[in-house]
């Protein structure tokens, strides 16, 4: 056991406590939190500053406006609910397309209006919030994702999360929804985590349910070599997010849109610390080596070139072939 | 820096805290154990006499300081004598006065001490005169001054001289000279005053002591006498029968120097019987008792001075800090996640009156059914508020058919089951519902287990007999749990699951060094 303790102090993973005690309340302060944990006002500052989001398509604030459901909806085939102070991918309903005053969800099962009614009537009364709050339901643009992830995810949304500390970016991974985390990405909800090698954006490594895999588990499809395409856009969309919220420890949540590129889903002010285990580094080292350096770049671009050149791994994985 | 600041901060609370229990510890005796006992005398001093009509007064010794002993009260039962108390250099009196009084009359005077632990080998007091030589006549002069001769040779200091005359005019077969000096004396009394006599031709002071030797339910007892000699800093009583150095266990010394310890006008035929009898009696209350006789503000302004029903409140609610340590403890190092974040002490308190093992199945049998009634509720499509309510009539509903089954059954256990915090259970009820949704049955049950199990570690840890008794009688001990609280809000080490949950990567991490 004590061994055990050595062998992890040495290999200077960053644990839950100090991630409290010596990064988020270091670094957040809070009163910039509502700024990340109201995904309504995330969405408004990004468009204002030019950062791509899923578009809004409204916002369900009370009760009664649960009526006005069907006029909302109208011409609207796909799209996904959410409460906009949700936590952990909590509450998220995604609609892929409606017949006949039916909805069909992400996983295939059918609802009627009703039953999205009561959804939202949840999220409003704060069933999904941080703390219980009452809260309001987003409805808003279902992204399309792009095929890349196609072969190696169970329907849901694959996403990026990248860890931004001061603004660079210093470890990012994506999460693959499975069968067992219910379409959603999150990691102890069963989801496969895979690190991203943030020189070339290629995925390396990757764990599910803490256990280190290679291959999907629901598909069977390698998981190592896969590219992210516009991966430099991507990481600087990632480091612009540090100017959205003032938070110097973000983890900023990324998807692919088939056309419109890479969007910010949400920013997260407490971002987990698996993404340790996907990338089979620890993250506290890269933590510091920021630390160490002297100056900070104000341009996005330069701080996004800079994270790239620092973590790049010595050796990507070979792009797969297929 | 901040750091240092919160360190010095625990310090503080730290030293305040063991500051304040060692006082009440050590000065007031407050007793660390629960159920501590101590002896108690009660000795009590009987006058019998007669009056002859006119006024009449006493005038009686009773102890002052005693060495080796605390007093905790004493009380006179007077008749219809007038009492006054007084004091001269050496004793304490009391003054018994009556204008018209006659036939028998009895005065009582009663103390009450516990041992106090004390130094009994020395006694501190001022500087008396030193005396003259005597006169002595021949030939007793020339056997004193031999003897005095003798003993210095053989001795360092006035403890040893003395000791070393005491046990020379003690001994079994007395010498020539040694007779000479003991035929002067007959009684007890007479026998100390002629050491003493001695000892001033060596001009050492000493003075005699009457002690009481107490022994359990004795009936008209009398004093004995000792001796105290002045070494130059202190006063060091001898017993003058053994040359044994200082008061010996069970000894109170009543009287200091010469003098009648009883000096009476108006009366006559008087006679002094003394009686003890030893009882035990809590620590606690002969604690409070002392402190009362010390006027101790800390005593007075405790929980002890609350009326009991609040005081049987604060034992409990006194607890909670502890619990709460145990959560942050449970939680931060060890890593259980739980739910809510108090919720398991709530549970654990319950668990203070249903006791464990009932507590447990009661725990169990609430939530889950509560939790198959939530899953109905789900049906329904209520909204959050009504439905939490409806989960909280329910419980409340349960609660009363557990007691009523099991008062039928006659297992008055069950009837406990009314002391779980019902709105906590609701709360549970609608969290683990939620988390079993979400995350699954597995997550759901591993939460609800580790409330459990959190819960049982509080209990156990909270509502041990002897740290129950000291939070109650000691609270500043919680001083010294915030500090600790204080500081552990500071660690920033790996929490025991995190092993677990890194398990793989140092696993791959050794596989890559080797």
């Amino acid at each position: 056991m004590i061994r055990y303790l050595r062998r992890l102090r040495e290999a200077q993973l960053l644990g839950m406590n100090q991630r409290n005690a010596d990064y988020i309340m270091r670094c957040n302060p809070r009163r910039n939190y509502p700024l990340v944990d109201d995904k309504l006002i995330t969405k408004r500052r990004a468009d204002a500053a030019g950062i791509h989001v899923p578009s809004l398509y409204g916002v369900i604030e009370i009760e009664r406006q649960i009526r006005r459901l069907p006029q909302m909806l109208e011409g609207i085939d796909d799209f996904v609910v959410k409460p906009a102070h949700g936590s952990g991918g909590n509450g998220i309903l995604v609609i892929t397309g409606s017949r006949h005053g039916k909805y069909r969800r992400g996983n295939g099962l059918l609802m009627d209006l009703d039953e999205v009614g009561h959804h939202i009537s949840n999220i409003l009364s704060g069933m999904h919030s941080l703390g219980g709050q009452p809260d309001q339901a987003m409805i808003e643009q279902r992204v399309i994702f792009d095929p890349l992830f196609d072969r190696v995810s169970y329907q849901g949304v694959p996403d990026i999360r990248t860890i931004v500390y001061h603004g660079v970016p210093v470890m990012a991974m994506v999460r693959l929804p499975t069968r067992m985390s219910d379409g959603k990405a999150n990691l102890h909800q069963g989801a496969v985590g895979v690190g991203l090698d943030m020189g070339t954006g290629r995925t390396t490594t990757a764990v599910w349910k803490n256990t280190l895999i290679d291959t999907h588990p629901d598909t069977g499809e390698p998981i190592t070599g896969l590219g992210i395409p516009d991966w430099n856009r991507l990481v600087e969309l990632a480091s612009r997010c540090h100017e959205l919220a003032d938070l110097g420890y973000l983890g900023v949540d990324l998807v692919l849109d088939r056309e419109h590129g890479p969007l910010v889903l949400e920013l997260n002010a407490r971002p987990g610390l698996s993404i340790q285990l996907a990338n089979r580094e620890s993250l506290l080292k890269r933590l510091r080596r920021v630390d160490a350096l002297e100056t900070l770049p104000d341009n996005p671009a330069e701080r996004a070139a800079l994270g790239r050149a620092l973590f790049a791994s010595a050796n990507p994985p070979r792009l797969q072939t297929a | 820096m901040k750091n240092l600041h919160l360190k010095l901060l625990a310090l503080l609370l730290c030293t305040l805290g063991i500051a304040g229990t060692w006082y009440k510890a050590e000065v007031i005796g407050l007793p660390l154990q629960p159920d501590a006992e101590a002896q108690v005398w009660t000795v009590e001093a009987r006058i019998n006499f007669r009056a002859e009509g006119g006024p009449s007064q006493l005038h009686f010794i009773i102890p002052s300081v005693p060495p080796g002993f605390d007093v905790l009260g004493e009380d006179f039962v007077s008749g219809g004598y007038g009492l006054a108390r007084d004091s001269d250099a050496n004793n304490r009196f009391a003054l018994w006065t009556a204008r018209r009084a006659s036939g028998e009359q009895s005065l009582y005077y009663r103390i009450q001490l516990t041992e106090s632990g004390e130094e009994r080998r020395v006694v501190s007091g001022p500087q008396p005169p030193f005396p003259e030589v005597p006169d002595y006549p021949e030939p007793y002069r020339s056997a004193a001054m031999t003897l005095l001769e003798e003993v210095r040779q053989e001795s360092a200091d006035i403890a040893s001289f003395t000791r070393r005359l005491l046990l020379r005019y003690n001994a079994e077969s007395p010498d020539e000279g040694m007779k000479v000096l003991r035929e002067v004396a007959q009684s007890d009394l007479e026998h100390t005053e002629n050491i003493i006599h001695i000892l001033a031709g060596a001009r050492i002071p000493a003075r005699p002591v009457m002690v009481l030797p107490l022994r359990d339910r004795m009936r008209r007892g009398s004093l004995e006498s000792f001796l105290e000699v002045y070494n130059g800093t202190e006063w060091v009583p001898f017993n003058p029968r053994t040359g044994q150095r200082g008061y010996g266990d069970d000894l109170l010394v009543w009287q200091r120097g010469d003098g009648e310890l009883l000096e009476t006008s108006g009366t006559s035929q008087h006679q002094v019987e003394f009686s003890a009898a030893r009882t035990v009696r809590e620590m606690i209350s002969i604690a409070e008792q002392r402190a009362a006789q010390q006027g101790s503000l800390l005593i007075d302004f405790s929980l002890l001075s609350l009326p009991v029903q609040t005081q049987n409140m604060y034992r409990i609610l006194l607890m909670v800090p502890i619990g709460a340590l145990v959560m942050v403890f449970m939680r931060n190092v060890i890593g259980v996640s739980t739910f809510g974040t108090f919720m398991p002490i709530l549970i654990a308190l319950a668990f203070r009156e249903t006791q464990l093992l009932w507590g447990i199945f009661l725990f169990t049998g609430i939530v889950a059914a509560g939790l198959a009634i939530r899953f109905y509720l789900e049906n329904l499509k209520l909204l959050l508020v009504p439905r939490l309510a409806s989960v909280l009539v329910v419980v409340v509903i349960l609660l009363a058919l557990i007691s009523i089954l099991s008062h039928k059954l006659g297992l008055d256990r069950g009837l406990s089951v009314a002391l779980f915090p019902m709105v906590i259970l609701a709360m549970t009820i609608e969290r683990m519902s939620l988390v079993w949704e979400e995350h699954g049955p597995p997550e759901a049950i591993r939460q609800g287990l580790g409330s459990l199990a959190v819960a049982i570690i509080g209990y156990m840890v909270m509502f041990q007999e002897r740290l129950e008794h000291l939070i109650f009688y000691f609270p500043e001990l919680l001083l010294v749990v915030l500090a600790i609280t204080l500081l552990m809000g500071r660690y920033t080490g790996y929490r025991l699951t995190e092993l677990w949950r890194f398990r793989q990567l140092l696993r791959t991490q050794e596989g890559d060094r080797s």
